[in-house]
C-alpha cells in the first residue's frame, strides 16, 4: 500500500493540499478525480518525489522506482519518436521500444520529429516515453488529453495489462469508470 | 544574380560619378584605378602573405574567443562564485573601448600577437553574453523531466542544453565573426606586425597612396563577405544534419 499521511503543500500563499491523508493501493489502476485545482496533480507530484511538502509524509515508495508522465508533453523538438524511447529506456532493456510505440498506437512514426505529431499523438509519446523508463510505478498526470475516446479506452486496457501500480488523474469520468478505482479528492 | 549585379552597379556607378565630381584621385580614387590596384598587389608576394596572416590572426582570435566564452558562460551560469567574479570583468570588458584594449596591450605584448588578443577580448563577451541569455532561456520543464527521468548530467547537456543553446550559439559566432574581423585589422593598423593588410593598410596611407588603401579594404571587405558567407553556410549544413 502507499500511504500519505497528513499532507500539507502550499505554495506561497495558496494551499494546495491541506491535512490530506490517504491510502493507495500498490496494484491496478486508480483514478484521482476532483474539481481543477483541488491538488490532485499536487498529490502526484508529490507521490513521485518532485515536490516536498511542508508537513505529511510519503509511505511505501521508494526514491527512483515511479514514472512521472508530466500535465505537458516535454518532448525535445530535436529529437525523433523513437531516440524519445531510447533516451529513456534501461541500459539492458529487454522491451525494444516498438513493444511501447504499439502499446500506445504509434508504431510508424519511429523517425518523425514532434513538430510532426498531432496533439494526441503527442501524448501517446510523451506516455511511451514514460513507460519506457521501465520503473515499477505509473503515475499519469492526465495522460489521454487530447487522444480520442476509443483510443484511449484500449490503451486504458493495455496499461491494465501490464500489471504495474498505476496512479493517473483524469478529467473524463468515462475513463474514471473503467479504472480499477476511482479516489475523488 | 541579378541582387548581387544590380547593386553592385548601381554603387560603382555612384563611386565613379563621386570620383569624377572631386576630380583628385589622392581624395577619391575612382574604381577603375582601384581595380589596377588589385591586379598590381594580387601578382606580389607580399599580398598573399599579408591576407593569410590577417586571415589566421582573426581565425585565431576567433576560436579563442568563442572557446573562452563558451567556458566562461557555463561557468558563470552554474557557478554562483564564478558568475560574482566574472560577470563584472566581463560586462567591463564589452563596454570598453576596442582602442582603449590595443593602446593598452601594445604595452605588454608583442605586435604579432596583439590583432589576435584583441579579436579574442572582443569575441568572448559577444558569445558570453549571447549563451549566458541561452542557458537562462533554456526550458525548465525539460530540466526537470530529465531529473525526473534520470538522465545524467553528460545526457543533460547533450540533449537539452546544446540543441537548446544552438540558435544562440550560431547568432553569436556570426556577429564574433565581424567583430573579430574589424577588431583584428584595426589592431594591425595601431601595432602593424609584419605582414598584415592592417600594416600594409598604414603604410599606403602614410605614402598618400589612396588607391591602394582603397584596395586593400577591398580584400578586407571581400575577405570578409566571403568567409561569412561560408560560415553561413557551415553553420546551415550542421543545423540541417542534425535535425
Amino acid at each position: 500500500m502507499i500511504g500519505v499521511e497528513h499532507l500539507t503543500v502550499t505554495y506561497g500563499e495558496k494551499v494546495a493540499l491541506e491535512d490530506v491523508s490517504l491510502t493507495l493501493p500498490r496494484s491496478g489502476v486508480t483514478a484521482l478525480v476532483g474539481p481543477s485545482g483541488c491538488g490532485k496533480t499536487t498529490l502526484l507530484r508529490v507521490l513521485g518525489g518532485l515536490l516536498t511538502p511542508q508537513q505529511g509524509r510519503v509511505t511505501g515508495l521508494e526514491p527512483g522506482e515511479t514514472a512521472f508522465l508530466f500535465q505537458e508533453n516535454r518532448l525535445l523538438p530535436w529529437r525523433t519518436v523513437a531516440q524519445h524511447l531510447t533516451d529513456v529506456a534501461p541500459r539492458h532493456s529487454a522491451t525494444p521500444p516498438r513493444a511501447w510505440l504499439e502499446l500506445v498506437e504509434l508504431e510508424g512514426e519511429e523517425g518523425a520529429y514532434p513538430s510532426a505529431l498531432s496533439g494526441g499523438m503527442a501524448r501517446r509519446l510523451a506516455l511511451a516515453r514514460c513507460l519506457a523508463l521501465e520503473r515499477e510505478v505509473l503515475l499519469l498526470d492526465e495522460p489521454f488529453t487530447g487522444v480520442d475516446p476509443q483510443r484511449a479506452q484500449r490503451i486504458l486496457q493495455r496499461l491494465k495489462d501490464l500489471g504495474k501500480p498505476v496512479i493517473l488523474v483524469a478529467h473524463e469520468p468515462h475513463l474514471a469508470q473503467s479504472c480499477d478505482r476511482v479516489m475523488e479528492l | 544574380m541579378l541582387r548581387i549585379a544590380i547593386p553592385l552597379a548601381v554603387w560603382l556607378g555612384v563611386w565613379q560619378l563621386a570620383s569624377y565630381w572631386v576630380g583628385r584621385e589622392l581624395l577619391l580614387p575612382s574604381p577603375a584605378s582601384v581595380w589596377e590596384c588589385l591586379l598590381r598587389l594580387g601578382v606580389t608576394r607580399e599580398f598573399w602573405l599579408s591576407a593569410g596572416y590577417t586571415l589566421l590572426r582573426v581565425a585565431a582570435g576567433l576560436a579563442g574567443g568563442v572557446v573562452l566564452g563558451t567556458c566562461l558562460a557555463f561557468l558563470t551560469h552554474f557557478c554562483t562564485w564564478a558568475d560574482w567574479v566574472f560577470s563584472p570583468a566581463i560586462r567591463v570588458l564589452r563596454a570598453t573601448p576596442v582602442v582603449s584594449f590595443i593602446l593598452l596591450v601594445y604595452l605588454w605584448v608583442s605586435r604579432t600577437n596583439i590583432p589576435t588578443l584583441i579579436a579574442g577580448m572582443m569575441v568572448l563577451p559577444v558569445v558570453w553574453g549571447s549563451l549566458t541569455a541561452g542557458l537562462n532561456a533554456v526550458d525548465g520543464q525539460l530540466l526537470e523531466m530529465a531529473r525526473a527521468y534520470g538522465f545524467s548530467r553528460g545526457k543533460t547537456l547533450r540533449l537539452i542544453y546544446l540543441p537548446s543553446l544552438r540558435p544562440h550559439f550560431t547568432g553569436a559566432l556570426l556577429n564574433g565573426f565581424g567583430l573579430a574581423w574589424k577588431s583584428g585589422v584595426a589592431a594591425e593598423v595601431l601595432c602593424p606586425p609584419k605582414w598584415a593588410v592592417g600594416s600594409s593598410i598604414q603604410k599606403a596611407r602614410q605614402a598618400l597612396e589612396t588607391p591602394e588603401l582603397f584596395a586593400w579594404t577591398a580584400v578586407i571587405v571581400v575577405l570578409s563577405l566571403v568567409l561569412e558567407w561560408l560560415l553561413g553556410l557551415w553553420l546551415r549544413g550542421r543545423q540541417e544534419g542534425t535535425t
